[in-house]
C-alpha cells in the first residue's frame, strides 16, 4: 500500500484509528463524532443497545458506508482516500476494493454465496481478486476450514449447513484473505441459541492466535472473557470505554448501567 | 396409522382391524370424462374435415419449408443473443447512479418498448432511404442497401426490440439478490463489476431464465413478421406455395408442427439451463432429469449422466 506522509500518520502503534467520525443519513445523523484507537492484535466489543450507531461505525472501517465527516486510519492509510501531498483523492472502485482486502468482514447474515459450494466461496476471494493459484488456495482453504471444524465439508453448498456451520465458513473465508484485520458485526445475532457457541468458540480461537478483531455483539459473557476493551456506544458516540472488568463490572456512565442491568 | 401419543398408540393397539378407505375423486372422474369425450369429438370432426393429410405428409419434409423454420430458428439465435446483451448492459445502465446513463437506458426501453416491431422492422428495412450510406469516413464505406440485407435488418430490429423488454427482466432478476451479496463480494475485495459478474448474475439467472424462456419462444413466433421485409423463413414460404397450389390449411399445418417441433426443443434446452443455476438452491439433492429415469428405468444406471 502507499506511503503515507508523516504528518498526517496517527500517532502509536494503533492499527485502526478512527477520528471524529460523522455519518448521516439525510437528515438523521448516526455517528456523532466516534474516536477510537485499536492496536494490532488487540480485540475490541463494541455493546451498545440498537441503533446506536455499532453496525454503522463498523461498515465505515472497511468503506462500505462512507463516513460524512471525520477520518478512518486503517494501517496507516485513510480508509476510502488516498493522499497526495495535502490533499485526500477519493479512491476508485478498483482502489477502494484493493483496500478492503486488507479487512476482512462477518455479517449477521452470513452472507455466503449461494450458488458456490463452501470450498468455492472461500477460494473466490484469493483467486479472483488476489489472484493466488487455485491449487494453493484450496489447500488453505482446506486448513481454514479444519481451523473451524469442518473439515470434509468442502463440497457442501452453504443451504446444507445450519446457521453456525455457515457463520464459521464466512469466518474461513474472511481468513482466507489473510487479513490484518476483522470485523464482525453482530456474527450470533442470526443463530439459534444452541448455535452460537460454536461460533463464539471459534472466534475466542482466533482473538487468542493474536488477529485484530473488532466485534459488535450482544454477548456480554464473550466480551467480558475475550476482549481487551469493550466500548459501549449511545446515540452515536462511545460514551464509555476500557477493559471488560470496568466497563461491564463497574459501569460509570448511566447508559452503560441502564443497558447492562437489562442484558443481564 | 401415524401415532404419536401414547393413548392413541393403545387404541391403535387395540383395534387393529380399522381399515382405511381411500377418498373417492368423484370430481375429478366426471372431469377427466368430460374432457375425453370433448378430445374424441374433436378428433373425430378433425379425421372427418376436408384434409388431405398426404399433403400434410408430403409438405412435411420439402426442402424449402426445412429452410424456413431454420431461417426463423437462426434468426431467433441472433436475434435473442443481441437481445440478452443489451438487455443486461442496458438493465445494468439502468441500475446505475450516473443519471446519463440511467437516462439513455431508461430512453432506449422507452423507445423500444413503447413502437410496434412491425414498424421497427419496416424502419430498419427503408434506413438507407435517411442513410444512404454507411461508415467511417477514410476508414470503412459501403451503401446501406448492401450491409442492410433484410436478414441483417430483421436480425437488427428483432434484437434491439427484445433488448428493451430484456433489460427488465434482467433488471428484476439482479434486484432479486439480495444486497448482502454485493457487501460480501466487496468485503473480499471484488471490484463492484466483479461483484456483478461472479456473484449477482449467476444467481439473477434463476430469476432471469422461465421469462427469457418465454421470450426465446415469443421471438420464434415473431420472425414470421421478418418476412414483411423480405426474409424467407418458414411461414412466408409457406404462403408462395400455398397461392400456388390452394392448399392453405394442410400448408399451415405443416407450419404448426414445425413450430412445434422447435418450441419443444427449445424447452428441453431451457430445462437443462435451469437445472444447471438452480445450483445450491435447495438443500435436498436436483430430481433426476427425465433422461436419467428413463436410463435408471432400462437399468443402465451410468454415473456419467448423474
Amino acid at each position: 500500500m502507499s506511503p503515507v506522509a508523516a504528518s498526517t500518520t496517527p500517532t502509536g502503534t494503533a492499527l485502526v484509528r478512527a477520528e471524529n467520525v460523522h455519518k448521516s443519513f439525510g437528515p438523521n445523523e448516526v455517528l456523532k463524532g466516534i474516536n477510537l484507537e485499536v492496536n494490532a492484535g488487540e480485540v475490541v466489543c463494541l455493546l451498545g443497545a440498537s441503533g446506536s450507531g455499532k453496525s454503522t461505525f463498523l461498515r465505515c472501517i472497511n468503506h462500505l458506508e462512507t463516513v460524512s465527516n471525520g477520518r478512518i486510519w486503517v494501517g496507516g492509510n485513510v480508509v476510502g482516500y488516498r493522499q497526495v501531498g495535502n490533499s485526500l483523492h477519493e479512491l476508485s472502485d478498483k482502489e477502494a476494493a484493493r483496500q478492503r482486502q486488507h479487512i476482512g468482514m462477518v455479517f449477521q447474515r452470513f452472507n455466503l454465496f449461494p450458488h458456490m459450494t463452501v470450498l468455492e466461496n472461500i477460494i473466490e476471494g484469493p483467486v479472483l481478486v488476489k489472484k493466488e493459484r487455485a491449487t494453493e488456495a484450496k489447500r488453505h482453504a482446506s486448513e481454514l476450514l479444519a481451523r473451524v471444524g469442518l473439515a470434509g465439508r468442502e463440497n457442501s453448498y452453504p443451504r446444507q449447513l445450519s446457521g453456525g456451520q455457515q457463520q464459521r465458513v464466512a469466518i474461513a473465508r474472511a481468513l482466507a484473505m489473510k487479513p490484518e484485520l476483522i470485523l464482525f458485526d453482530e456474527p450470533t445475532s442470526a443463530l439459534d441459541p444452541e448455535l452460537v457457541g460454536e461460533v463464539l468458540d471459534v472466534m475466542k480461537d482466533l482473538a487468542r492466535s493474536g488477529l485484530t478483531m473488532i466485534v459488535v455483539t450482544h454477548e456480554i459473557g464473550f466480551a467480558k472473557e475475550v476482549a481487551d476493551r469493550v466500548a459501549f456506544m449511545h446515540n452515536g458516540q462511545i460514551v464509555e470505554i476500557g477493559p471488560p472488568a470496568e466497563v461491564l463490572g463497574n459501569p460509570q456512565h448511566e447508559r452503560t448501567k441502564a443497558f447492562l442491568s437489562r442484558v443481564l | 396409522m401415524n401415532t404419536e401419543t401414547e393413548p392413541r398408540v393403545a387404541r391403535a393397539a387395540e383395534s387393529p382391524e380399522l381399515k382405511i378407505v381411500p377418498r373417492r375423486h368423484i370430481g375429478r372422474w366426471v372431469g377427466a370424462g368430460a374432457v375425453v369425450l370433448l378430445l374424441v369429438w374433436l378428433g373425430v370432426s378433425f379425421s372427418r374435415a376436408q384434409i388431405d393429410w398426404p399433403t400434410v405428409q408430403q409438405y412435411l419434409t420439402v426442402p424449402v419449408l426445412i429452410q424456413g423454420i431454420g431461417v426463423a430458428i437462426v434468426l431467433t439465435i441472433v436475434a435473442m443473443v443481441i437481445g440478452l446483451v443489451l438487455g443486461v448492459v442496458s438493465a445494468i445502465m439502468r441500475l446505475s447512479k450516473n443519471p446519463v446513463t440511467s437516462g439513455v437506458a431508461w430512453l432506449y426501453i422507452w423507445v423500444f418498448r413503447g413502437t410496434p416491431v412491425y414498424l421497427q422492422l419496416l424502419m430498419w428495412f427503408n434506413l438507407a432511404l435517411i442513410f444512404p450510406y454507411i461508415g467511417i469516413p477514410g476508414i470503412f464505406q459501403g451503401r446501406m442497401i448492401d450491409i442492410l440485407t433484410p436478414f441483417v435488418a430483421a436480425s437488427i430490429g428483432l434484437g434491439l426490440n427484445q433488448g428493451a423488454y430484456t433489460s427488465e427482466v434482467v433488471r428484476s432478476g439482479i434486484l432479486s439478490v439480495d444486497e448482502g451479496q454485493t457487501e460480501a463480494a466487496q468485503a473480499v475485495g471484488m471490484t463492484r463489476l466483479q461483484a456483478m459478474r461472479r456473484i449477482v448474475l449467476p444467481q439473477a439467472m434463476r430469476v432471469i431464465i422461465p421469462p427469457v424462456g418465454n421470450e426465446v419462444i415469443g421471438m420464434l413466433k415473431t420472425t414470421s413478421l421478418a418476412s414483411a421485409i423480405g426474409v424467407s423463413e418458414i411461414l412466408s414460404e409457406a404462403q408462395h406455395i400455398y397461392y400456388v397450389n390452394n392448399r392453405i390449411m394442410e400448408l399451415l399445418i405443416v407450419c404448426a408442427v414445425w413450430y412445434l417441433g422447435a418450441v419443444s426443443l427449445l424447452s428441453i434446452g431451457q430445462y437443462y439451463l435451469e437445472r444447471f443455476f438452480a445450483k445450491g438452491s435447495s438443500s435436498k439433492q436436483l430430481p433426476p432429469t427425465p433422461f436419467q429415469r428413463l436410463l435408471g428405468i432400462f437399468g443402465t444406471n451410468r454415473k456419467a449422466f448423474s
